[in-house]
């Protein structure tokens, strides 16, 4: 590239435009399908589809454990899987702040790179804007993604039922923290990493595997406490979850404790919640443990019918108390 | 630390839960006047284990709660005068008079930063010699040395663009108005562990010898507070009403002579209005004179405006534990966490929003 | 109010500590406790300042009395 600054002129589609998709996009993300450079991309899919879409703001851009790009492949191929498909396709647009570093531009679209073959998706079509200094925090990036839906009876939100199990893939809150603590400049002996990861290949064996799965969902934003609370609503059920079995690292309660934060409402980007009745429970465990992504996968808890569309947390001691969906973003506190 | 995890142990609550249980005859009120104890209290799952004969009340102990409306209204004017506001997390949410926060003043350009420590607010100050950096400062005394401290910093290194707006509230005067009310109706007190660590035992000696009324200094594992409970049962059985240090590896009964020291370097105390109380006799902190440049009130010439009273509003009754927050007509109606009317909901730690929060 | 995390103590710098919880580390300051803590005391931390040393002797007393009165083994 003929500069080491992004500047205005890589997003107004001239020569600067043109240069920038072929050194620095084909390069890393290039396939026969983006190879094309047409206006959209002509895909072959046929049957039900899923479509998610998602933009990525994160700060810091770099982080341990992953960037903003990794997260973006990754984030959007996870929604696409949990409705029941394999996904395939992604689109991408990127929008630049005036004078970020290209050599920063090219980490993140090196990591895409990376993500998306170990994902096994094409990023298939995108878009650079670059804005004026100041009018985006370094780069934003949307990712929507394209899969094809492969069960008769796909896992949502709305089908949790009484008597079934609840599982989860591994340790809580590890995403979350790891972000707050480069902004917070906390150390570590060892850093907490971000989980961040695509899960597709693990869900695609459990949904392959099992006839029955239920619900399927990654708890992202809000973190573990806010998805159950979002599918105890849509099931109009009760999470019942025993506070005991939830995975939660000491460093992560350590930080947690630091900063006045609950790991149960931090952000996850490699996690996913599997309900799914009772009986299938011990298998998918199996599945999920002898998976990379599911060495920590436990049972935390069950789905009852006495207090609808609530998460009831059983103590340790034994007694139980409400499990809320927060107001608004996690606050660090003293009192 | 394994030694401190015992504390928390499952089977040594459940003895004591059946102690309790055992050896309770009638009814026993008691009331916590710390924050951290209510959702302590709420979170170990202790209050869905008592029984209906243990009840539970929630004094005042919320500092960020019983910050009074027009002391709320004074720190979102500082946020209008272009000074840097540091504050902890728990003010952000805090409406004022016009149902309007700090949250909303930063939405709208106001420069807000929360801060872990006050500490982080002078190096603010000195990272940004420019402009004007202001602490909000709240809390008990488990927070006032660590204020005073800073601002004792601030001076020895004669920095200029550093304050404090000084919010801090005493506990023993809020106890006293509280023991002095014939109509309280408490048996017992849990006291703040924490507060305590500083402040020691003997401000407390009154509830026992003035009032009869049996108090525990107690830590915010389930097993210290259980251990209260327990200590409160055997008391009333007894007939006894004693001030007792349960919380020993912490708190000291002198409590901490240099903290002590360094808020009376730098503060006085001061009548102070409680939202939802009224006014307290010397129930609040002033910063000293001879500190003056680090006191936004005087930095900045501010003065505490007149707030209408909250219509509706049943705080008080609840704040001196006469009324359960679920017999308030507005609780989870027209009072919420998303839209609090009165103090018992503006915070986490605030006994209605406790509730809201984790009463099922 | 009372949010204090005990924490350990890893090495000091005037007023200055380095403290450790679950592997999370961070500097605190120590002008407000009361007796200079050593490296290895756990103390309580609140706003970014140590507040009271723990007494591990105390703590250990404390969990005997409960042995003794509840008939169960702590320690």
């Amino acid at each position: 590239m003929t500069t080491d600054r992004i500047l205005l002129d890589y997003g107004s589609g001239g020569k600067a435009s043109h240069r920038l998709i072929g050194q620095l996009f084909l390069k890393y993300l290039g396939n026969e399908i983006l190879d094309k450079l047409d206006d959209a991309a002509l895909l072959h899919i046929s049957g039900p589809i899923s479509v998610s879409t998602d933009s990525f703001t994160v700060d810091p851009i770099f982080f341990p454990g992953g960037d903003i790009g990794s997260l973006a492949v990754h984030g959007t191929v996870n929604d696409v899987a949990m409705l029941g498909a394999r996904p395939r396709y992604l689109t991408c647009g990127f929008i630049l702040e005036e004078g970020l570093p290209m050599a920063d531009l090219e980490r993140i679209v090196e990591s895409m790179g990376r993500a998306a073959q170990e994902a096994q998706v094409y990023i298939v079509t995108g878009d650079t804007k670059v804005v004026p200094r100041g009018a985006v925090d370094k780069i934003f990036i949307n990712t929507t993604g394209i899969g094809e839906v492969f069960v008769a009876n796909p896992p949502s939100g709305h089908k949790a039922r009484p008597g079934d199990a609840i599982l989860i893939n591994g340790f809580v809150g590890d995403h979350g923290l790891a972000i707050l603590s480069q902004r917070e400049g906390l150390t570590f002996e060892a850093p907490v990493a971000s989980d961040c990861a695509s899960l597709n290949h693990l869900v695609v064996h459990l949904l392959e595997t099992i006839p029955d799965i239920h619900v399927l969902r990654d708890p992202t934003r809000g973190g573990l406490a806010t998805t159950l609370s979002e599918i105890a609503g849509q099931s109009d059920v009760e999470c019942r979850i025993f506070e005991n079995s939830i995975p939660i690292r000491p460093e992560v309660s350590g930080g947690c404790s630091f900063l006045g934060l609950d790991p149960l409402y931090l952000a996850n980007e490699g996690k996913f919640i599997c309900i799914l009745p009772q009986e299938y429970a011990a298998q998918a465990l199996a599945i999920m443990q002898a998976n990379p992504l599911g060495q920590h996968a436990v049972c935390i808890g069950e789905v009852r019918q006495e207090h609808k569309g609530k998460v009831v947390l059983e103590t340790p001691l034994g007694g139980t108390r409400l499990m809320d969906m927060l107001e608004g973003e996690q606050l660090p506190r003293i009192c | 630390m394994n030694l401190l995890d015992n504390f928390k142990n499952p089977q040594l609550c459940q003895k004591l839960l059946h102690s309790i249980q055992n050896e309770l005859d009638g009814e026993l009120r008691f009331m916590e006047v710390c924050g951290t104890h209510t959702v302590a209290i709420f979170r170990s799952g202790i209050r869905s284990l008592l029984t209906d004969k243990v009840i539970h009340l929630s004094g005042p102990g919320c500092p960020v709660c019983v910050t009074h409306d027009s002391e709320v209204a004074a720190f979102l004017d500082l946020a209008q005068k272009n000074a840097i506001i540091a504050t902890f997390g728990d003010l952000m949410r805090v409406p004022g008079p016009d149902k309007k926060s700090l949250k909303a003043a930063q939405a709208e350009g106001a420069r807000i930063t929360i801060v872990y420590s006050p500490f982080e607010a002078l190096k603010l100050a000195q990272d940004n010699p420019h402009d004007q950096v202001v602490f909000l400062g709240v809390g008990f005394e488990t927070t006032t040395p660590t204020i005073a401290a800073t601002i004792n910093m601030a001076a020895e290194q004669k920095i200029t663009n550093f304050s404090v707006l000084c919010l801090h509230k005493l506990v023993p005067p809020a106890l006293k108005a509280l023991a002095g009310d014939p109509d309280i109706g408490v048996h017992a007190f849990l006291l703040p562990g924490h507060v305590s660590a500083i402040i020691g035992i003997e401000p407390y000696n009154f509830l026992a010898t003035k009032h009869g009324i049996p108090a525990v200094v107690a830590g915010f594992e389930p097993v210290d507070i259980l251990q209260a409970l327990h200590l409160f049962v055997t008391m009333r059985r007894e007939e006894k009403a004693e001030v007792v240090n349960a919380y020993t590896r912490v708190v000291a009964n002198a409590g901490n002579p240099k903290a002590k020291e360094m808020v009376d370097k730098i503060f006085t105390p001061t009548d102070a209005l409680w939202r939802g109380i009224g006014t307290i006799p010397e129930s609040g902190l002033r910063i000293k004179d001879q500190y003056a440049d680090f006191d936004a009130m005087r930095v900045f010439d501010l003065t505490l405006r007149d707030v209408p009273e909250i219509k509706g509003c049943r705080c008080g009754d609840v704040l001196k534990g006469k009324l359960a927050p679920h017999g308030c007509p507005l609780f989870g109606t027209a009072c919420t966490p998303a839209a609090p009317v009165g103090p018992c909901m503006v915070s986490t730690e605030g006994s209605c929003a406790a509730y809201y929060k984790y009463q099922i | 109010m009372c949010l204090a995390i005990p924490m350990e103590i890893l090495r000091i710098d005037g007023q200055d500590a380095e403290v450790q919880v679950g592997g999370v580390r961070q500097m605190i300051r120590l002008d407000v406790i009361s007796e200079d803590p050593e490296v290895g005391d756990y103390v309580i931390v609140h706003a970014g300042f140590a507040l009271n040393r723990i007494d591990k002797e105390e703590a250990l007393a404390t969990l005997k009395l409960f042995e003794e009165g509840l008939n169960i083994e702590l320690t």
